[in-house]
């Protein structure tokens, strides 16, 4: 049961943004930003921002965030969505492009304490293809669901178990993107 | 020095906010909203001051001095503490700050979520009520804390510099946050 009164039933963020639109029009923005537009120079697609999303989402254990960015990691992915099941089992043995490997390992760090993220973490993501926006996106988006994860967690937010529910989150989440939930829907997932 | 090409001379986290000016604007809305727009809100009980200090303990608890130092010279602006010595007691010790016990409360709160989400507990909300806490105070105290997990990772993340030994720095730096909000552009 969530901490505090939220006068509605539905999950994860989408109950507290319904209960406080005012904080979650920027909330959605900067998740539209980050997981769809992405900054300038940066050459990450949508399904690799949601992975990392997933991914950091996974590291801070917060189901909710965890199940519905890897349900729109999958959708986005296609064909090619076992990538988001091998990089949540094991990122080292994941089918997955080596600047993509070393853009998860800056996440990680950026996850379990910032001030670790090195030079040479930065040098190798560089090596392999990565630009200053792709930097800039992975430690955001990082950073950022250390933020969502810890807003769910926090205020105890109710977490659907039946992953039908999930997969069509992340429908939606692939295809319309973030949009704020509008009162009156509140039990949709 | 930062890891990716930042404008030279723009500290903290205001070098990424020029770098992705379309991150930085729900950037500096959520702050705007959290630290500021609430404080004035009829449901609230937390001044613009009590949202600065559990930003500036949040930051404290990540160790991010850009962060730390600036909102603390903002909590310090609004809360008349002129030697910063209020912010150096609720970084250092809360629970025996001249601050009150449902801030004190809340700040248990805060540093809960600065560990993990889940380490929030039913019990730490109901002291938090017991002193006065509305739902809406501890619904920004857990998004303040968890925003500045955000935020401290951002700015250090990607290494941003921030001026040292220059209190004077923050002390002008807050003084115009506190009139003008939060905003990227307004480079002093």
């Amino acid at each position: 049961m969530p901490h505090i009164q939220l006068n509605n039933d539905a999950p994860g963020i989408r109950s507290l943004v319904l209960y406080r639109p005012d904080t979650g029009q920027p909330l959605y923005e900067l998740a539209q930003a980050l997981l769809r537009a992405g900054s300038p120079g940066s050459t990450l697609v949508d399904a690799e921002r949601e992975l990392i999303a997933a991914y950091v989402s996974s590291r801070n254990c917060t189901d909710f965030c965890q199940n519905s960015h890897a349900a729109a990691a999958r959708f986005l992915y296609g064909d090619n969505q076992s990538i988001v099941d091998q990089v949540l089992t094991d990122v080292d043995t994941a089918s997955l492009s080596p600047k993509m490997k070393a853009l998860l390992s800056i996440a990680e760090h950026v996850q379990t304490d910032a001030r670790t993220v090195s030079t040479e973490l930065v040098e190798t993501a560089r090596q392999y293809g990565a630009t200053d926006g792709d930097v800039h996106d992975t430690v955001l988006i990082a950073a950022s669901f250390c933020m969502y994860n810890r807003y769910v967690d926090g205020l105890a937010t109710l977490t659907p178990a039946d992953p039908a529910a999930y997969m069509a989150m992340g429908e939606r989440m692939g295809t319309l993107g973030y949009v704020i939930p509008q009162s009156g829907r509140t039990n949709q997932a | 020095m930062p890891y990716i090409e930042l404008p030279v001379g723009v500290p903290g986290i205001r070098g990424p906010m020029v770098f992705s000016p379309e991150t930085a604007r729900p950037l500096n809305e959520l702050v705007n909203v959290l630290l500021q727009a609430n404080a004035h809100h009829p449901d609230s009980t937390l001044s613009e001051g009590e949202r600065e200090l559990i930003a500036t303990y949040v930051s404290a608890k990540n160790d991010c001095f850009y962060c730390q130092t600036i909102h603390g010279a903002v909590a310090s602006h609004h809360l008349g503490d002129e030697d910063w010595s209020l912010v150096r007691s609720v970084k250092d010790d809360y629970l025996n700050a001249a601050v009150s016990s449902k801030l004190k409360a809340l700040l248990t709160v805060a540093g809960s979520v600065q560990q993990g989400g889940k380490n929030v507990t039913a019990e730490q909300i109901d002291l938090a009520r017991t002193e006065g806490a509305t739902d809406r105070d501890i619904h920004d105290t857990v998004l303040i804390a968890a925003a500045f997990c955000m935020f401290n990772r951002y700015v250090d993340g990607l290494a941003t510099v921030a001026p040292v030994n220059n209190p004077d720095f923050y002390r002008n730096r807050a003084a115009i946050i506190s009139t003008n909000g939060y905003a990227a552009t307004d480079i002093t």
